[in-house]
């Protein structure tokens, strides 16, 4: 049987797709600078390899967004596939596109921050035995793996894939492609090196197990539609006598992969140890950008794949996010390390997306994209606060060190109160509108109960925003507790940014809102 | 954000945009002092004369809409409305009826004597008094703007922003407990706010599906959502009853009230009681009776059982208490569950009643707060009733401040309250008669334990730890017959300025109170008929 191949198969020609470059120069640019940079590592004398490797990642940010401007003045509304249909580029992805780059800048300047901890947060070499000698001497040198240039736009490029792909192959491919670079830049921590080490294993495992769930969901999809592109799927789905248990269990065993990169619980075990272990800058990247990728395949694969079954599936979806708004909420509470408080508040808010991200309608669709751009913003800031504070030992992240902080250091208490309040959801920040439309999208399109819920989660989360406020302006300050760097201009650019951004999508939210809601998905 | 257009094209009979600036300048106002008496961050008396210089020009500008408003005019007037968020029809947009107006000018008036009152405040070690007086500016800025707001969506926003600088003032500058005490204060509230939110999305939701624009504006709000299915109007009206319930605050909702007015600092406590509160009261009014009369209608008994639950359980916890601060707090729970019954019972003279008393109590209890304050001041601190003993001896100024401030918080004829009170009783009498007789049990109850606590604190012989010390104490005048008796003096100049407005509206009010029913009237009518009109429905 082997041997009866079919010659014509063989012998045809394959049509080269057509490519359209204008669409998709964004991410190749990306790609190739991330493929540039790893030439530099290997080129490029060790001296002048950061300042290139900086340089050459903040030029393509600013390259790649250009792109995107130029693309964007004459993209047809209704978006365009390409590559045989595997990548759709229409307003949402565009949208995510530009989310991504914006934050993915702030997350780069944390990156290259290196006056906060002398000589940057990673480690020279990733191999070093944690407690052996030569890590003594490596802290001592000062160095840096400046590898973490171009894996993190690779990660980028991965993540803009991602959330365009039009097809669940593509899908998978650009998930591996986000997900693998993620996995060494959480081990390269240069302090605490074994929690560093175990928060990259177990992302690394758990993020294994969730991409062969994917790759499972996406066989049973494929046995359902006999094709892998979502559109097709949303074909076989809408009126066949088709079995309904390739479909369902598919798109579940789907779900379940995407839910993990998002970090929904009851599949975020992963985040609180990855959060604490991994350098912070990393951590701001990750808890920022892999959240909007993910979101941004959900938002796809929900709405132009299972749009038309979405009856059948939407109360699981709603008992997740349920179960995501108050297990983040609740466990938050008992937290007593800044980093995982935020793991758990971010669970908390991958329960609010969703519950946007489950309305399927346009208004959802553009609650949840700008849900997404607010959420990222403050996180890099958050996360870029929290680098700031120290003692001898790295960042003082254990909420008692954080006592009576705003005595010794006012401005950034006063910021990090912002930064805390916009998580909470109060008004003026960009934190309240992304839930109002979030949850107004909800509530138009019949999801009272669960807004409710919602709303009662967001005050038990907020209890724990309010207990650092507390901490900072209510208690004394311990006698040897951290003290606050000065910030170098990288991260001050970063949390600058980052607070602005809140600030301005608080007060002012008209715009982005319309651009989020420019457009919907392209078949 | 675009350019101002006045809302008079739209609704020609219901708004006037007379007197916008005054407004706008009662809004920003107490902004910029509070930004500017922060910059006196070493300078305290400088940030003080500063801070109060403000807080008058404010109360002149309050005195001045006053004269503006006209009584047979529109509803809202001051009103003006530009656009804020277009796509969700978010509007920012003030305007104020009578209601508003005369809460507004209370606020006005309050802050400069809770000012004055603060002036020797002793504040917690390392707290800057720049701070203390520009959070409580920026706090009377979103007063203001809680009031005047009439786009429901600018006055979540600013009810749930008023509670970011009273959770500093508390949590910065309170009692022991006041990490506590702020935080409780805080998560009630917000989570009051927040349903408040879920219903007013709600109520958006459905004048989006019947008019095809979704707006936030009260005004039309209010045409649309009120013609609702009463299932419709029911559960969009627990959204905000919850809010305002919380905020007023009705039993069982309550327990955060006397935790943050023990724990505040005097002045704080006199806004939390006298003016905060109020906004319950108010968005019950403004809110849930004119967006949903037919749900109001199907709940009244409901919230007459709460509020009547509120009066007696209040008068009978205040008994109990030994914090003098408590015990008002408690009082002040007994006279919200009495405004209540005059606003549930849905007739003219209840919820003119109700309104004035709003102002009145604000006055009494104010007054009768700031006295526990000098009190404690004397007593080094304490305001547990059993440290004192015989003040009229000592301090017979102060005693008898307290005696007048007791006397108008049980509204003795004669004194603001009462007119407040008789016509809440005249007017929910004639249709909740028995409501109206529990209540009153209770505010009698009140009463005596006002009177009593008085004669605890004032009369007999000199006692108690605060004005009797160990012989030999540190200022001790030596006397053999109650042992060392402790240093107090009677009120000084300054305490003496703090009350003497106070005093004088108390009194003024009471014998003559038409200039203030009459503002309040016509915008009373309006909401008793959008209550009462649909009947049929």
């Amino acid at each position: 049987m082997a041997l009866s191949i079919d010659l014509t198969a063989v012998t045809t020609p394959i049509a080269a797709p057509s490519v359209n470059y204008g669409a998709i120069a964004a991410p190749l640019v990306v790609l190739g600078a991330a493929c540039l940079g790893v030439l530099f590592e290997a080129f490029v004398p060790r001296r002048s390899r950061w300042g290139m490797q900086v340089g050459l990642t903040l030029l393509t940010l600013l390259g790649a967004a250009l792109a995107l401007v130029l693309y964007l003045r004459h993209a047809p509304a209704a978006g365009v596939t390409t590559l045989s249909g595997t990548l759709a580029i229409d307003r949402p992805a565009l949208f995510l596109w530009g989310t991504l780059l914006a934050l993915a800048l702030g997350a780069v300047l944390l990156i290259a921050d290196r006056t906060v901890d002398r000589g940057g947060y990673f480690v020279a070499n990733a191999a070093i035995r944690p407690g052996a000698l030569s890590e003594r001497a490596d802290r001592l040198l000062g160095g840096m793996q400046t590898e973490v240039f171009p894996l993190t736009l690779f990660a980028l490029g991965g993540m803009m894939a991602f959330c365009a792909a039009n097809d669940l192959l593509t899908m998978f491919v650009s998930l591996e492609v986000l997900s693998l670079p993620l996995y060494l830049m959480c081990g390269l921590a240069r302090r605490r090196r074994l929690l560093s080490q175990e928060a990259a294993v177990k992302y690394f495992l758990l993020g294994a197990f969730a991409s062969a769930f994917f790759l499972y969901g996406l066989a049973l999809l494929y046995g359902y539609a006999s094709s892998v592109k979502l559109s097709d799927i949303a074909h076989a789905a809408a009126g066949t006598n088709r079995s309904d248990t390739l479909l369902f269990g598919g798109m579940a065993l789907l779900v379940v992969g995407l839910l993990f990169k998002a970090s929904v619980a009851p599949f975020h075990t992963w985040t609180p140890d990855v959060y604490v272990g991994s350098p912070t800058p990393v951590t701001a990247f990750m808890g920022a950008c892999t959240k909007v990728a993910a979101f941004g395949a959900i938002l796809r694969v929900l709405t132009v794949a299972f749009q038309a079954t979405s009856w059948e599936w939407r109360g699981v979806l709603w008992a997740v996010a349920i179960v995501s708004m108050f297990l983040g909420a609740v466990l938050g509470i008992t937290q007593s390390d800044v980093k995982r408080m935020i793991a758990y508040s971010s669970i908390a808010h991958a329960g609010f997306i969703l519950v946007g991200a489950i309305a399927l309608t346009g208004r959802g669709l553009s609650g949840t994209l700008f849900y997404l751009v607010a959420y990222g913003f403050t996180t890099i800031a958050t996360f870029g606060v929290i680098t700031l504070v120290r003692d001898s030992d790295g960042e003082a992240s254990h909420l008692s060190q954080w006592a009576g902080l705003a005595k010794r250091s006012p401005l950034l208490a006063g910021v990090f109160t912002f930064l805390l309040l916009a998580l909470a959801g109060i008004p003026l920040t960009s934190g309240f509108v992304s839930k109002f439309v979030v949850f107004s999208a909800a509530m138009n399109d019949g999801e009272g109960p669960l807004v409710v819920l919602a709303l009662i989660a967001s005050t038990i989360a907020a209890s724990y925003y309010l207990r650092v406020v507390v901490l900072m302006y209510f208690s004394e300050p311990a006698a040897d507790g951290p003290t606050v760097s000065v910030p170098g201009p990288f991260t001050t650019a970063a949390i600058t940014l980052g607070v602005l951004v809140t600030l301005v999508l608080g007060v002012w939210p008209s715009v982005v809102l319309d651009w989020a809601g420019g457009g919907s998905f392209a078949l | 954000m675009t350019v101002l257009h006045t809302a008079v094209a739209t609704t020609p009979a219901t708004t006037s945009s007379t007197g916008f600036p005054v407004l706008l300048a009662l809004l920003l106002l107490p902004l910029v002092g509070a930004v500017v008496v922060s910059t006196f961050r070493n300078e305290p008396r400088a940030a003080k004369l500063v801070a109060l210089a403000f807080s008058v020009i404010e109360l002149g500008l309050a005195v001045v809409a006053l004269f503006v408003y006209r009584t047979g005019g529109a509803r809202l007037q001051f009103s003006a409305s530009a656009d804020w968020v277009p796509s969700f029809g978010v509007h920012i947009s003030f305007g104020m009826d009578g209601i508003a107006l005369v809460m507004v000018a209370m606020i006005a008036f309050l802050v400069p004597v809770v000012l004055g009152a603060s002036w020797a405040e002793k504040l917690p070690e390392g707290r800057s008094v720049a701070g203390f007086f520009a959070l409580v500016l920026t706090l009377e800025a979103l007063m203001v703007g809680v009031f005047a707001a009439t786009d429901v969506f600018l006055f979540y926003v600013l009810f749930e922003l008023m509670l970011i600088p009273m959770y500093f003032l508390i949590g910065n500058y309170g009692g022991v407990n006041r990490r506590y005490a702020a935080v409780k204060f805080f998560l009630y509230s917000f989570l009051g706010g927040l349903l408040m939110l879920a219903s007013a999305i709600g109520t958006w939701s459905y004048v989006q599906s019947v008019t095809g624009n979704g707006t936030f504006d009260w005004a039309t709000l209010t045409s649309v959502v009120s013609h609702a299915p009463l299932s419709t109007q029911l559960w969009l009206f627990m959204g905000f009853f919850f809010a305002f319930a919380i905020k007023a605050p009705l039993v069982p909702f309550h327990t955060w009230l006397p935790d943050a007015t023990a724990e505040a600092p005097v002045g704080v406590g006199v806004l939390l009681v006298g003016v905060l509160d109020k906004v319950g009261i108010y968005g019950f009014l403004r809110y849930n009776l004119e967006l949903y009369p037919a749900a109001s209608r199907t709940l009244a008994p409901l919230l007459l059982v709460l509020s009547v639950a509120g009066v007696l359980y209040g008068a009978i916890v205040a008994a109990g208490q030994s914090d003098m601060k408590r015990f008002i707090a408690y009082v002040s729970l007994a006279h919200f569950g009495f405004m209540g019954i005059g606003v549930f019972a849905f007739t003219q003279q209840g919820t003119v009643g109700s309104v004035s008393y709003m102002v009145n109590h604000s006055l009494a209890t104010g007054m009768l707060l700031l006295v526990v304050g000098m009190i404690a001041v004397r007593g080094g601190g304490s305001v547990r009733a059993e440290d004192y003993g015989g003040l009229m001896k000592v301090t017979p100024i102060l005693a008898g401040m307290f005696f007048l401030a007791g006397l108008s918080t049980l509204s003795l004829p004669g004194t603001n309250s009462f007119v407040s009170e008789f016509l809440v009783l005249l007017g929910s009498y004639q249709t909740q008669p028995v409501y109206t007789i529990l209540g009153t049990i209770g505010m009698i109850l009140a009463a005596l334990y006002v009177l009593w606590l008085y004669q605890r604190v004032a009369h007999g012989p000199i006692r108690g730890n605060a004005l009797v010390g160990l012989a030999g104490g540190p200022g001790a005048a030596a006397d053999p017959s109650v042992g060392a008796r402790k240093v107090v003096r009677d009120l000084s100049g300054g305490e003496r300025w703090v009350l003497a407005p106070l005093v004088v509206l108390i009194l003024l009010l009471g014998f003559y109170p038409k200039p203030l029913l009459d503002v309040v009237n016509p915008s009373v009518t309006a909401t008793v008929q959008q209550v009462s009109v649909q009947e049929g429905n």
